[in-house]
């Protein structure tokens, strides 16, 4: 009690020597600096503090949405090749986690920015591993589909596909509790979330014009972009992440007991169910617990997006605090809104895990 | 008998290991030819870049293209080892740092091995520990003061992650113990700092310490930068070890603390003598992976400006005369960085094997 007062009061004179303002009211003064890039959202200079934050929290969230994606698909592949009876893949991947694991995500990060900003060619000589596709020492360029009013109507469809093939899922699984007739729910849901969007693109007429990347002058036009700043944070975490992932994969398939599998074959069961049925459902309870710990160590890493220069939370937070002086509150923002993210995946994963644990057993 | 067992089938040859290894199925050969393309089609070319074609000695990179344009420029790490291993410590001192890197190898590796595990080795690491100190610092006997602004390299990398564990992991211990404790502040003293520390990121700590910390102090005490990243580093990685310490409290059986109590020990006595060599034994292998975690986390203070390993490489990338070799600059911290951590990993690994054999682990088991 008396050392929190103790640094308060020195805070508070130290404060008022140094002509700092306190308070939050900087946040809507005008920021006054570009950023990079916007998730899609409006921003000037002239907007506000307040709004420059935001942008720095999309861009975040854009990481390690997409970081935690890329990871999981990447990691699974690798903890799964490491279980292959194919000794050369098998070794490959073991090769890969040792070594990512045991290297800085700080040093990875320096490393594949230092190869898309200077070792990548000039747009002029970039290289085109796939027609459309373009690397250059501004980062990657690729094609996008040219707007059209029916990709709307195609979010639309796929969201009815989902309910529908939740109520599909549902039915089914009463008859068969009711009847024990089968009845594969899980193709024909499927089917309906994928074939709903396909249908009102068909019905549209299938309109596929994609706007390309074209040279002109310094830099490409047109077409979607990384930045290289994005492309090695997204590179960094997800090459690094997914050492980690694999080896959680790995463990979780381990940990299901041989004879599980053997009195699955026993009962009768064809491989892929068991292995639905089964092996999976025993294997998540024990992966799912650190992979949130994986997730959220996306989400806290990406914060070393500022090395690079790429505009998150911590970059646009540590640009305004050093405007305005006001340290405190800045890093006071900062904490705040990686408390309420990390707390809100742990809580999302708790309530996930709860679900594919063991009713009634003790923890 | 013996005969009879000895006789195992003979090993099979090359050609079946392949057939039962590499080509069991179709998928499997087909992966397996994949694999070896990829080989191939990249390890050759990385060797002659990385090696056969390398340019170990040169004044600069540009020297270094024009001596061979394909090949690794490893020219720069042999003239600028010296300010990647001690920064800007002054030159003719070299010397003291080189010596505090001997230190702490030797602390490493007698901590490593488990015939010193004894109260001795505490003693061991304070004098280690204190002697680094004299020798960095200088001032006493006859040796010159060099203020730490001017500590960096290698030898500051390890200075961050040895004295950072050396402090977190007594620190560690008081927050595990106080989150089981039974006085409800305490725990939630406690509970409350280790989740908030586990939520953010180093950065933001790292943050902290550099621009808020200053403000803490009353006027005219000045921390300098160092003790405050270190300190910063210190409170950062006591919440993630003091998670670890507390499962192997928790796996300690109830029995354990129970007959402690009945033998009439103090709470002190119970936990030193009784809970506490159990479970940091068993925690030692989760404990070595969270040491790696810190020692790679020390490269963050390249954030705040901090002259570690990186920032010195990074540094030297800075100059003129080696502008362009980033990757190579990167691939030797890469190398740097895994050796320690792959021996720890290395390590860890080794003492599970033998810890689950050990006395400990039976005991456990049995209960």
């Amino acid at each position: 009690m008396f050392v929190g007062w103790y640094f308060v009061s020195n805070t508070l004179r130290n404060l008022d020597e140094r002509k700092i303002a306190t308070g939050f009211a900087f946040l809507t003064r005008e920021a006054g600096f570009e950023i990079g890039e916007t998730s899609a959202l409006a921003y000037s200079a002239a907007d506000t503090y307040l709004r420059a934050l935001g942008i720095g929290i999309a861009n975040t969230f854009r990481i390690a949405v997409i970081g935690v994606v890329l990871a999981t698909l990447l990691g699974t592949l690798l903890g799964l090749a490491r279980l292959s009876h194919n000794w050369l893949v098998a070794r490959l991947a073991a090769l890969y986690v040792e070594v990512i694991r045991n290297v800085p995500l700080l040093v990875q990060l320096f490393f594949w920015y230092t190869i898309i900003s200077e070792n990548l060619p000039g747009p002029r000589d970039a290289l085109s591993p796939l027609p459309g596709v373009f690397l250059s020492n501004r980062g990657i360029k690729f094609p996008l589909p040219q707007d059209h009013p029916v990709h709307l109507w195609m979010v639309a469809a796929l969201l009815a596909g989902a309910v529908l093939a939740w109520l599909l899922a549902r039915w089914a699984a009463r008859r068969q509790a009711a009847t024990g007739q089968q009845f594969p729910s899980f193709w024909a849901g499927l089917g309906v979330v994928l074939g709903l969007p396909l249908l009102v693109f068909l019905g549209a007429g299938a309109p596929h014009e994609l706007e390309q990347p074209v040279l002109s002058g310094f830099n490409f036009t047109g077409g979607a972009t990384l930045t290289p700043e994005f492309a090695a944070l997204l590179f960094g975490l997800v090459i690094y992440t997914a050492a980690f992932i694999a080896e959680i994969v790995r463990a979780g398939v381990l940990a299901v007991d041989r004879g599980q599998s053997e009195a699955a074959h026993a009962l009768g069961l064809p491989r892929r169910r068991a292995m639905r049925l089964v092996i999976l459902p025993q294997a998540l309870r024990v992966i799912v617990p650190p992979m949130t710990s994986q997730y959220l160590n996306i989400t806290k890493n990406s914060s070393l997006a500022v090395a690079i220069g790429y505009p998150d939370l911590v970059s646009i937070a540590n640009t305004t605090l050093n405007q305005t002086g006001q340290a405190i509150e800045g890093i006071l923002i900062i904490m705040l809104v990686y408390l309420t993210l990390s707390l809100s995946i742990s809580a999302f994963m708790n309530w996930y895990n709860r679900r594919v644990a063991l009713t009634g057993a003790r923890a | 008998m013996s005969a009879v067992l000895r006789r195992t089938p003979a090993l099979p040859g090359p050609l079946e290991w392949a057939r039962v290894n590499l080509f069991s199925s179709v998928p499997n050969a087909l992966l397996t030819l994949l694999s070896l393309y990829l080989l191939w089609k990249y390890v050759p070319p990385f060797v002659s870049w990385a090696l056969l074609d390398a340019v170990w000695q040169a004044p600069s990179s540009k020297a270094c293209r024009e001596a061979a344009g394909a090949g690794a420029c490893w020219a720069f790490i042999g003239e600028k080892h010296r300010f990647i291993l001690f920064g800007t410590y002054p030159f003719e001192e070299h010397w003291r740092p080189g010596v505090s890197i001997l230190l702490f190898l030797a602390l490493y590796a007698v901590s490593a091995m488990r015939r010193f595990w004894t109260p001795w080795l505490v003693l061991a690491w304070l004098a280690g520990l204190t002697l680094i100190g004299m020798l960095m610092w200088g001032g006493v006997f006859g040796l010159r003061y060099v203020e730490n602004e001017r500590w960096g390299g290698l030898v500051l990398t390890l200075l961050l992650a040895t004295f950072g564990i050396a402090f977190a992991f007594p620190l560690s211990i008081v927050l595990a113990l106080g989150r089981r404790s039974e006085m409800p502040v305490v725990r939630a003293v406690c509970v409350i700092y280790i989740e908030l520390i586990r939520g953010v990121p180093l950065i933001s700590m790292l943050f902290m310490a550099s621009v808020m910390m200053p403000l803490f102090l009353p006027s005219g005490v000045t921390v300098d930068k160092l003790l405050r990243a270190q300190t910063a580093l210190i409170l950062f990685a006591a919440a993630y070890l003091a998670e670890v310490v507390r499962g192997g409290l928790q796996a300690i059986p109830r029995g354990q603390y129970e007959a402690a109590e009945a033998l009439g020990l103090s709470f002190a006595k119970r936990t030193a003598l009784v809970i506490l060599p159990q479970a940091l034994k068993i925690s030692i292998p989760p404990l070595v992976n969270t040491f790696i975690g810190l020692f790679k986390d020390t490269s963050l203070v390249v954030i705040i400006g901090l002259f570690d390993l990186l920032l010195a490489l990074k540094t030297a990338l800075n100059e003129p005369a080696w502008s362009g070799i980033g990757v190579e600059a990167y691939l030797f911290a890469s190398l740097v960085y895994f050796v320690f951590c792959y021996a720890m990993s290395q390590y860890s690994q080794r003492l599970e094997r033998d810890l689950a054999r050990g006395p400990t682990a039976r005991a456990l088991k049995d209960t």
